[in-house]
């Protein structure tokens, strides 16, 4: 325990943020955190400043998914508190660390319909790991340092702390705590060896096995592990969309992601296998669509670091509670001790590389020059491969996990749990603070990109030039898509022709916009953005008819794909 | 299959509205809930009665467990614990009769009777669900004016 001092509870946030290594902040001032904000005067946390508080939590949440430490948002009380609850959410269903800090009216107006007052605590907590609301000063050092460990260990998570303003202002004495007990907080088990040693026996005893690799062996970091185990078991890998990413998609054994959208490859090798090595993924309806079909003849091996997922969605016949790159380390370890090491002259191996040759030659593209896997490949060809992306949720989010490969693991996020329309580009700020010696590009559809695409004044303002590849085809893509496909082509709600030139608003916003109305004009566009040292809107228009295929329609599934015709 | 679920939380605000709210999102069901504080202040126990497959039971248990508020959750065997839930029933009286009637099918099931009234009369019964639903059958052709019940409350027995 540090010794005591005495200081506001706004300063003591600050000074509690500090020792959590916080360097920034992304959020807006209002009435009820300004005795905060005023902190940032005397403090060496930086301030980015949104335009809307949706925003702040999104950049908050791709900083964090990036650097695996909590991104942390501002706002103020009511209005400024429900604006960064889709954020939360969003993070929430994605497990990313987040730490997001709200103003809230002073403790004697709590629940006297004040000004600008919500309840916050109650509206947030369905969509927070955890929710804190310090009712005196001196609480705010404990609450911090719980808040950090909470939102980055085991599972990860948003955690909101709602500070009244008076106890922002109150001045009591401090003590910032080095350790704390939360009592019914276990986020760590230890490595779970009988059963990993099970897992192998199944693997080994399957005729057709393969990886599913989630979003949680992303968030483990367990790469390396993960090609370990394919590459010494021979497995082929698929990833969930959230996944996508966790193994290189330029790799012989990788399938890419399955699902609604996944590579007919990967739905089809996941739908004939026998014996699935599930790692860090919740099976969610959009990766493995109806439950009932997907675990039909298939024995389940699932490793997660949350139990309530063993179970919850499929049944499974051998459970690996745990972090999961440790449990991988632990199966890494145990192959290597009993000295097993595959070859790739089995049938189903053989089948899943013709599978795999076979669709990738032969799936059809759009034919015009300017189709989205034509486009995606360029941006692919042109990134280094340390680059990162986001995306924002559409049809081009699709495309992406259909024509862009993820080489490097880890360089890959995107809104899967809540699909959140907006989230791309702020999510890519965030992501470019975090690692601002990468290239990172948001790729968008003009849908999601309107919904916040004022974050154009963050990136201009406080300088963090990311790249907007806008696959721009004047309309609510995905939902256009159904629209054609199950209701008749009744086309409601979908036209997006009033959008703005993107080009015009960018440039507009202090930014730079390109548009490419060709392959050459594309790639000439792309360089110029990797060159540039300002926020670049490339604006790419597309044929509105065009689909995201294969496509696996709700409700059925992974074998029930409709193919390109 | 019908579950016992102990929860022993944080005696925090708000913990109520978590525990309950799990249940409304992850749309599982309670039959029954009781909350009251332990011997240590510090925290509350919930006992809540539920239904559900093994399945179901299960994945209710673990998502309990995962929260952060949440010290310890038991799946409680129905047969090795102690379970009762307090009823108060308001009785109709119509007849000359039905007095002494009610108190007969009090005594039977260890109720005490309140509140005799002209025309009506309660009973409070500590009982388990099955006991007080088998009571109810049998007060229901005097009329049962209302019914208050609380939730089950449930201790695993000793040595079990």
């Amino acid at each position: 325990m540090n010794k005591m001092e005495t200081m506001t509870g706004a300063k003591a946030l600050m000074t509690a943020m500090e020792k959590e290594g916080v360097k920034q902040v992304f959020g807006l001032p209002g009435g009820a955190n300004l005795p905060m904000y005023d902190e940032f005067a005397r403090c060496d946390i930086r301030h980015i400043l949104v335009r809307h508080e949706q925003s702040a939590a999104h950049m908050a949440d791709g900083f964090g998914r990036v650097s695996r430490k909590p991104g942390v948002c501002f706002a103020t009380s009511g209005p400024g508190a429900t604006n960064i609850l889709t954020g939360i959410a969003t993070a929430q269903a994605d497990s990313a660390p987040m730490i997001a800090v709200t103003g809230q009216v002073p403790v004697n107006m709590i629940g006297k319909d004040a000004f600008q007052e919500s309840d916050i605590i109650g509206m947030a907590n369905p969509v927070v790991k955890y929710a804190f609301q310090p009712r005196t000063a001196s609480e705010v050092p404990e609450v911090v340092k719980k808040g950090f460990f909470i939102a980055e260990s085991g599972r990860p998570g948003p955690v909101l702390i709602d500070i009244p303003k008076d106890v922002q202002i109150n001045e009591e004495q401090m003590t910032f705590p080095d350790e704390f007990k939360i009592q019914g907080y276990h986020p760590w088990a230890d490595p779970d060896i009988v059963n990993v040693e099970k897992a192998i026996d199944m693997l080994l005893h399957a005729e057709k096995p393969i990886i599913l690799a989630g979003g949680g062996t992303i968030i483990s970091s367990a790469f390396a592990e993960l090609q370990a185990i394919a590459e010494t078991l021979m497995l082929p890998v698929v990833t969930t969309f959230k996944g996508k990413g966790a193994f290189p998609e330029t790799h012989p054994l990788s399938l890419g992601p399955i699902g609604m959208h996944g590579h007919a490859e990967a739905n089809k090798m996941m739908a004939e296998a026998d014996c699935v090595l599930a790692i860090g993924t919740r099976f969610s309806d959009r990766s493995v669509g109806t439950f009932e079909a997907f675990e039909k003849r298939l024995k389940i091996i699932h490793m997660d670091v949350d139990p309530a997922e063993i179970g919850k969605n499929q049944t499974t016949q051998i459970a690996v509670i745990g972090d999961v790159r440790v449990n991988l380390r632990v199966m890494v370890k145990l192959l290597l001790q009993k000295a097993i090491k595959k070859t790739d002259e089995t049938p189903w191996l053989k089948h899943v590389k013709e599978t795999k040759s076979y669709w990738k030659e032969n799936l059809k593209i759009h034919p015009g020059e300017m189709g989205a896997a034509k486009i995606l490949r360029k941006l692919r060809e042109l990134l280094p491969k340390e680059s990162i992306i986001t995306t924002e949720v559409g049809q081009h989010q699709m495309w992406a996990s259909l024509f862009y490969d993820v080489i490097q693991p880890g360089t890959f996020f995107s809104s899967t749990g809540l699909g959140t329309m907006g989230w791309g580009f702020p999510a890519a700020i965030g992501a470019k603070v975090a690692k601002p010696d990468v290239p990172v590009v948001d790729i968008a559809g003009d849908g999601s990109f309107s919904m916040t695409e004022n974050s154009l004044a963050t990136a201009v303002l406080e300088d963090i030039p990311v790249i907007v590849f806008l696959l721009n085809n004047s309309t609510l893509g995905m939902v256009a898509q159904w629209q054609r496909t199950f209701y008749g082509r009744r086309m409601i709600g979908v036209d997006q022709q009033s959008c703005p030139d993107y080009v015009k608003l960018a440039e507009s916003y202090g930014a730079q916009g390109i548009r490419a109305q060709s392959m050459d004009e594309l790639d000439k566009a792309i360089k110029t953005a990797l060159s540039s040292n300002v926020a670049t809107v490339i604006d790419i228009p597309i044929d509105p008819e065009e689909d995201v295929l294969p496509f696996v329609a709700p409700g059925t599934s992974l074998s029930d794909m409709i193919l390109p015709s | 299959m019908w579950a016992i679920l102990s929860i022993l939380v944080e005696n925090k605000p708000g913990i109520l509205f978590k525990v309950t709210h799990l249940f409304r999102a992850r749309n599982f069901n309670i039959d029954s809930i009781s909350v009251g504080t332990t011997e240590n202040p510090d925290y509350s126990k919930m006992t809540i009665t539920t239904y559900g497959d093994e399945k179901q039971i299960d994945q209710i248990v673990k998502q309990l467990d995962k929260m952060i508020d949440t010290v310890k959750v038991e799946h409680l065997d129905e047969h090795k614990t102690v379970f009762r839930e307090l009823s108060i029933f308001k009785i109709k009286l119509s007849n000359a009769n039905d007095s002494m009637e009610i108190n007969k099918l009090a005594n039977a099931y260890g109720g005490k009777v309140h509140d005799v009234k002209k025309d009506s009369i309660m009973v409070e019964l500590t009982a388990t669900p099955d006991q007080i639903k088998a009571f109810e059958e049998l007060a229901k052709p005097f009329g049962i004016l209302d019914v208050a019940r609380t939730g089950v409350a449930a201790l695993q027995r000793s040595g079990v």
